[in-house]
């Protein structure tokens, strides 16, 4: 079992972070990745910067361009990643887009992903018909690449994606890019089911999520819940990491109501 | 390690594909059917073609421009006049057959991208015409210094939303308007203005501008009985390069040349010659040559015509340089700015600052040839936008 796979079981919901490297700066990740383990995080997103993040709202892109600015380049994001698998055992996946791994080399970044301790990726803009040569690469150094599923993805594409998403299904909550919502999607449930029909893996549901109560919801029908923009304001708003901290344990406890 | 990539629809040899968020995939198979449709109905392509020559006022001019030909001193050079296009540029060709193709899909909302404003305002043209809302994405610094396409588009009745991300150009523009696109995916229409983006859009952009070489093709045979030698066109995502030299595409006697822009100089950094100092990578959907760092983020580009100013370029043009069927060359600010004024003074025809840097070449390409060669000049727009930025640069007042 891949150390994803193994952060899913049965009646346990988890609870998915996503933080971008380099928000505020390269050190204060490695010490939000503590505060997040401490919390009781099943896995760790970690965003990997990007010029054009064309699938995120205001807020990532903003603390992505922040992170560049800190020098988050992927080569400092695979030190930062190694530094934190260090401190603790949470599993750790990569998001970032497709052109800097594709600059990095696949095999390299692959070789990278491993020595540093990282179990997943997920790229965002790289769907199964173009992910062929990442998927054979990830695959052999052990890496779980993530695909994702959006409410218009069709029939053919739920079974296509369930043939080939490794670690687990990352249902995007919404027609949209990333970002705090007021409320979720009332075919929310309805998407879940249909993708539920055809996989077998753990299905996480992201974009959008910002409340407890929200995350609380998720969980009813998903398997883990993954919460990104919120927590950067969290962090925005207070760099000693107490809001942030307050924040997910919130989130800890919601989801830990609807564990069994 | 892997296999090559298979060939496959939406690749140009290796570069191409459709390298976008889920949410995408299902509207881009939806684009790419109706376009399927569409190609293969008359009905479709007749009314096209009426409003190419009723509405665009196609066929644009082929144009033996003697006094510049003279000037450079050496082979004949040929103006393909699309900047007397209804709008001013070659861009209302791939707007008008994109918009039907919108109506078509029963789109309610169209959002576009632009650099200079030509698409912008092709677009909201279109919208116009058919009675469809408009929203146009623009680099906050194109705002600025394309002022009077935005006061047109505004007039248009388009909404221009000015995108203060990043650079503030045209790549910018790109992505916000993808961002819109994914959130509004049900009713709206993404109306991409150059040969780039997730298939299918680099071949349905560049079928409706191969209009230009089709009618270039024939024009040149009516007047001068033969094919020509060249064929020069600029190159920012390479819309109306494509669209005249695909048609050329079997004539492997005639060259291709595509004009980049050097900006302050290639050796500056301040330029935007993605296919001269570029490598291959992922941007905006497709996997095609880009200016990016060592890290692989996309790198801010320069260059005194605003729709040459981007760190990208369309997945086939890629192609024709590693096959070698199309060769690129750049001129920088400064020749371009030569090149305004000397076809200004020679022709009385006040190009656009992209057209001006295909002139630039086409005049130094000309002197080295026999008066019988023919070199055809994609002159893609007009200069009216750019006036503001010419007088700057001679340092007076307009």
């Amino acid at each position: 079992m891949s150390d994803i796979a193994s952060a899913f079981r049965p009646g346990h919901k988890s609870l998915i972070p996503y933080v971008t490297v380099g928000y505020p700066s390269l050190d204060a990740t490695v010490e939000i990745a503590s505060v997040l383990a401490g919390c009781g995080c099943d896995i760790i997103e970690l965003g990997i910067p990007f010029s054009d993040p064309l699938a995120d709202g205001a807020t990532i892109q903003k603390a992505s361009y922040h992170a560049l600015q800190q020098g988050a380049t992927p080569r400092k994001c695979l030190e930062v990643a190694r530094r934190i698998h260090q401190q603790i055992s949470t599993p750790l996946v990569f998001m970032t887009y497709y052109n800097p791994v594709f600059n990095f080399g696949l095999e390299a970044f692959c070789r990278g992903c491993k020595e540093a301790g990282v179990s997943g990726l997920i790229v965002p803009d790289l769907p199964p018909e173009e992910g062929a040569e990442l998927e054979a690469v990830s695959r052999e150094y052990d890496i779980d690449l993530v695909y994702l599923l959006a409410p218009t993805s069709a029939a053919g594409r739920i079974e296509m994606v369930a043939q080939h998403s490794r670690g687990f299904i990352y249902l995007v909550s919404l027609a949209g890019v990333t970002g705090a919502r007021q409320t979720l999607p009332p075919e929310l449930e309805d998407f879940v089911r249909r993708v539920r029909e055809k996989a077998r893996q753990p299905l996480c549901v992201g974009f959008g999520v910002s409340t407890p109560e929200q995350a609380r919801r998720v969980a009813r029908i998903a398997d883990g819940v993954i919460v990104g923009s919120r927590l950067i304001e969290a962090i925005e708003q207070d760099g000693s990491l107490s809001a942030l901290r307050d924040f997910t344990c919130r989130l800890r406890q919601a989801l830990d109501f609807e564990s069994e | 390690m892997t296999t090559p990539d298979p060939p496959r629809a939406g690749y140009f040899g290796r570069y191409g594909g459709r390298f976008v968020p889920e949410t995408l995939v299902a509207a881009l198979d939806e684009l790419e059917s109706a376009y399927a449709h569409i190609s293969g109905d008359a009905g479709f392509q007749q009314e096209f073609a009426r409003l190419c020559r009723d509405y665009i006022g196609r066929p644009t001019p082929l144009y033996h421009a003697r006094r510049l030909s003279q000037r450079a001193g050496g082979g004949a050079i040929l103006l393909k006049r699309e900047d007397l296009a209804h709008t001013g540029a070659h861009k209302i060709n791939n707007a008008l057959g994109q918009g039907l193709l919108a109506r078509h899909m029963g789109k309610t909302r169209i959002i576009a991208e632009t650099g200079a404003g030509q698409h912008g305002v092709a677009t909201a043209t279109i919208c116009a015409k058919l009675g469809i809302d408009c929203v146009v994405y623009m680099g906050a610094e194109d705002v600025r210094r394309q002022s009077s396409n935005v006061r047109r588009m505004k007039l248009l009745g388009a909404e221009v939303r000015p995108v203060t991300a990043g650079s503030q150009t045209l790549k910018d523009a790109i992505n916000e308007a993808m961002r819109d696109w994914v959130s509004n995916v049900s009713n709206t229409y993404y109306l991409i203005g150059s040969v780039v983006g997730p298939h299918p859009y680099p071949t349905i952009v560049r079928d409706f501008q191969s209009v230009i070489g089709r009618e270039a093709r024939e024009q040149v045979l009516a007047q001068f009985g033969r094919l020509p030698d060249y064929l020069v066109a600029c190159v920012g995502g390479g819309s109306n390069s494509i669209g005249l030299f695909h048609p050329f595409f079997h004539d492997r006697e005639v060259k291709f040349i595509g004009v980049e822009a050097a900006g302050q100089g290639l050796e500056t950094g301040q330029h935007s010659a993605t296919l001269a100092r570029g490598r291959a990578g992922v941007l905006h959907g497709t996997r095609s040559y880009l200016l990016e760092d060592e890290h692989g983020q996309i790198l801010e580009t320069h260059s005194i015509a605003a729709g040459l100013d981007y760190p990208g370029v369309g997945p086939e043009h890629s192609f024709y340089k590693d096959t070698g069927r199309a060769s690129y060359v750049t001129i920088n600010d400064s020749e371009a700015l030569e090149a305004f004024h000397l076809l200004t003074r020679t022709e009385g025809i006040i190009p656009a600052l992209e057209s001006s840097h295909a002139v630039a070449y086409a005049a130094r390409l000309a002197a080295g040839l026999k008066p019988e060669q023919l070199v055809v000049v994609s002159l893609s727009g007009r200069g009216d936008k750019d006036l503001d930025i010419v007088f700057k640069a001679m340092g007076v007042e307009p």
